[in-house]
């Protein structure tokens, strides 16, 4: 599998998901410079963490301007998979590939923490390797993940399978104690109706080893080539 | 995306008169706001304990050539929809006067 992981000027995370992908799942990850507009023929594209462009503005308000963010909208409408972390999730709101709008976090405080988060939606190609309900361990780092949409946006977000991911206790209880940002309805992930584009603010790629303190992430990565890999033998039958 | 092309059909020519747009761009009312939470507390800590609420927003000057200031209107209003507000969970207000007092 061959994964493209976008740079922009102020992207922090970019190398820390090019680890997890090569190195330590064994697959193909190439770097994809914000100005250029061929996404060399990846299977996947993953938008990492950072503050692209400082934040200016809004979060995310001026890299979805960028050259490659044509190509990725055109590389979603076919349904291609597309992962948001954290900046990636801001810059995937401020494009409209999903609903709804980042504020500051509640306490007005960065936050960089473990958090627990529940799988609400385990059939999709960004979770189908956990269980449904499932408690994973991921790290979170970020001043602006305080998950806002209206309420008829959240309904409809939540009867159509659009939550993918909660913050959560240990146990997996959605607690207001749990939610780190003062998230609407504790979401952490999302996913597109069309299944194929899902942004969360933890950071899976920073818990793929157990030297990092946790391995959960590989669930994230490892389902996204577990779906790819299936679309194959689909196509190849 | 990249491919949007401002729709407002003036040319830019520098020989238009300068207008300067003062924009407000503030959080929907719907949308709590931590921000004027902690300033409201910085208040009441001061002892100005009559504040009952306050709201914290953005405030940008942008100084833009147009033919009229109808067209100069038309011009911001795109702009504040396009890039300067998130219609999620922000509205904006402006006024645009003749000139170019950027930051006076």
């Amino acid at each position: 599998m061959k994964f493209g992981v976008v740079v922009f000027p102020g992207t922090w995370s970019d190398k820390d998901c090019l680890r997890i992908l090569g190195p330590v799942m064994g697959h193909e990850a190439v770097s994809i410079w914000h100005e250029e507009t061929d996404l060399q023929g990846c299977d996947a594209i993953v938008l990492p963490g950072g503050f692209s462009y400082g934040d200016y503005l809004r979060a995310g308000a001026i890299a979805r301007f960028a050259p490659v963010m044509g190509s990725i909208k055109a590389f979603a409408e076919r349904g291609g998979l597309v992962l948001g972390i954290c900046n990636g999730f801001q810059i995937l709101l401020e494009a409209g590939l999903l609903p709804g709008a980042m504020l500051r976090n509640e306490s007005l405080q960065f936050r960089c923490q473990w958090t627990y988060l529940r799988v609400e939606n385990a059939a999709t190609p960004f979770t189908q390797l956990c269980q449904p309900g499932q408690v994973i361990r991921v790290p979170i780092s970020h001043g602006e993940g305080n998950y806002f949409a209206d309420e008829a946006t959240l309904d409809a977000l939540e009867a159509s399978g659009g939550v993918l991911l909660r913050y959560c206790d240990a146990y997996g209880n959605a607690t207001p104690e749990s939610n780190p940002n003062g998230s609407r309805r504790n979401i952490a992930g999302i996913v597109s109706p069309g299944r194929n584009v899902a942004a969360m603010m933890p950071h899976p790629e920073r818990c793929g080893e157990a030297i990092l303190g946790g391995e959960d992430g590989r669930l994230i990565f490892g389902s996204m080539v577990a779906a790819l890999a299936g679309r194959r033998s689909v196509a190849a039958v | 995306m990249t491919n949007e092309t401002p729709t407002h059909t003036t040319p830019t020519a520098e020989t238009q008169p300068l207008w300067l747009a003062r924009i407000r761009v503030t959080l929907k009312p719907v949308v709590l706001d931590p921000q004027g939470d902690a300033v409201l507390t910085g208040l009441h800590q001061l002892g100005f304990t009559d504040v009952t609420t306050v709201r914290a927003g953005k405030y940008l000057e942008v100084s833009l050539h147009a033919a009229t200031e109808d067209a100069a209107a038309t011009a911001v209003r795109q702009m504040c929809e396009k890039l300067l507000a998130n219609p999620v969970i922000e509205r904006y207000d402006f006024t645009v006067e003749a000139g170019d007092a950027i930051g006076q």
